[in-house]
């Protein structure tokens, strides 16, 4: 009897694990550190948008190798917005751009960049500070449509509006819509912010270090991810950080690990953002 | 473990509910209530500043404590895991919601099932409804506030409607039972 995944129905840990399994061995993607609850979820909502079964949804990641894009981008959330928690930015504005500022160039990282909002956040925070000509941002993600879109820089008017209510609440003196060319429904960033970006395809699991930052930003991935995981990724953060580099972490993602609490100073506590000391 | 949902309507009867409990309940408590994202609202600093019981808003994989309270934070889902913490998702709001009462109770559902009582109070919408239903489902005591008795009662007869509840108890009933103990 073939199941359907209905409202009401689920997907059984060992059907998950079995995903887990055949993804990893198939495509080389490795999810079993991610967070159990919250990638079931994921899964029963694929299944329930493609009108797959479970054996459906195995047989079609087994022999439609171009599904594992689309599946990849509906597994990983990707809903992001520009400034996200203006506290944050608020925050970043006075306790960690006067020490950029002291560089004579800055390289940032923004890790898990989906769509990119954050990378032009950063951006327009940079260039009304002043660092917009000596700072570079690169953005990472796994998933290469979304970076496509990041690419773009193409954001719809009804987003642009909430993103400037957001705007509004870090205080930053400007405007959203001075960094925008307005189109009819909706606005495309300035060339002149996305020149100072580079969207790039980087997964945390597997890959490796390939630069070195002033500032590494990674705001709500670590909460898809098990607590081994994330200090897998904290070591690749670490190695990536010139001394004294800041660390961003998401609002309700903090540095739990003893070791690792030695090796960052808390420069935030509330919002999670850290620089790297000792050796 | 006791899970309490609600909207609009709900806040104050949630507060009076945080006060009433004793300092000795022995449960997890987790209130998800509905809120803007960028209302830097002191709702947190009020319910612990009144609660008798250790009460904090939810951090990504805090393990979960026996005799707690905890609020599931603004504009993220909040999940629980069956290795006995908390995980939080920023994916897409449910009913227009995150936090959405259905994501927690789902998960509460998924890890815990039979030891869960899960509350629906006030709201304008149907949030949580199909989350009580699969809690009831996996053996959980599911309960809706009395529409007659909720200021919004569309929340609660979303989940009468679809079976969720298996008690619909008044106000006074519900803060009885708590008293009591569960």
């Amino acid at each position: 009897m073939r199941e359907i995944l209905g409202k009401d129905s689920n997907l059984t840990t060992p059907q998950l694990t079995e995903l887990i399994d055949l993804v990893k061995k198939i495509h080389g993607f490795d999810f079993s550190d991610y967070t159990k609850a919250s990638l079931k979820r994921r899964l029963a909502r694929i299944m329930m948008l493609k009108k797959l079964s479970f054996y459906d949804l195995k047989h079609i990641l087994v022999n439609a190798p171009a599904f594992f894009q689309e599946f990849l981008e509906e597994i990983t959330v990707n809903v992001t917005e520009m400034f996200r928690d203006p506290a944050f930015y608020k925050a970043l504005n006075t306790q960690v751009v006067p020490y950029l500022s002291t560089y004579q160039h800055t390289k940032v990282w923004c890790a898990g960049c989906s769509s990119g909002e954050e990378v032009y956040s950063l951006a327009i925070l940079l260039k009304e500070e002043g660092l917009g000509k000596k700072s570079f941002i690169y953005g990472t993600d796994i998933n290469t449509e979304v970076l496509k879109e990041a690419r773009k820089g193409i954001y719809s008017l009804r987003k642009i509006k909430s993103y400037a209510e957001n705007y509004l609440f870090t205080g930053l003196p400007g405007s959203i819509t001075d960094h925008f060319t307005m189109m009819y429904d909706a606005a495309a960033i300035h060339s002149e912010l996305k020149q100072n970006t580079l969207f790039s395809v980087h997964n945390l699991i597997s890959d490796t270090i390939f630069n070195e930052f002033q500032m590494i930003s990674c705001r709500n991935v670590f909460i898809y991810f098990e607590t081994e995981l994330q200090e897998r990724i904290l070591d690749l953060f670490y190695k990536s950080l010139c001394p004294l580099g800041y660390l961003c972490l998401g609002n309700k993602e903090t540095i739990r690990s003893d070791s690792f609490r030695k090796k960052f100073k808390v420069i935030n506590q509330k919002e999670n953002i850290y620089q790297k000391i000792g050796a | 473990m006791l899970l309490l949902g609600g909207s609009a309507g709900s806040f104050k009867l949630l507060f009076r509910l945080v006060k009433l409990l004793p300092h000795d309940f022995n449960k997890t408590v987790v209130i998800i209530i509905h809120r803007k994202k960028n209302f830097f609202s002191e709702i947190e600093k009020l319910f612990a500043e009144n609660s008798r019981m250790l009460l904090r808003e939810i951090s990504d994989k805090d393990p979960i404590d026996s005799n707690a309270i905890y609020i599931a934070p603004a504009n993220y889902h909040t999940l629980i895991e069956k290795k006995g913490y908390f995980s939080l998702d920023v994916s897409e709001a449910i009913w227009y919601s995150k936090p959405s009462i259905d994501v927690t109770f789902e998960s509460a559902a998924d890890a815990f099932g039979k030891s869960c009582t899960a509350i629906l109070f006030s709201g304008a919408n149907q949030d949580g409804a199909e989350g009580l239903l699969k809690l009831r489902q996996s053996g959980a005591l599911t309960i809706a506030q009395h529409p007659e008795d909720a200021e919004m009662a569309e929340m609660p007869n979303a989940a009468i409607s679809i079976d969720g509840a298996e008690y619909i108890l008044r106000t006074t009933e519900i803060f009885e039972l708590l008293q009591n103990g569960t």
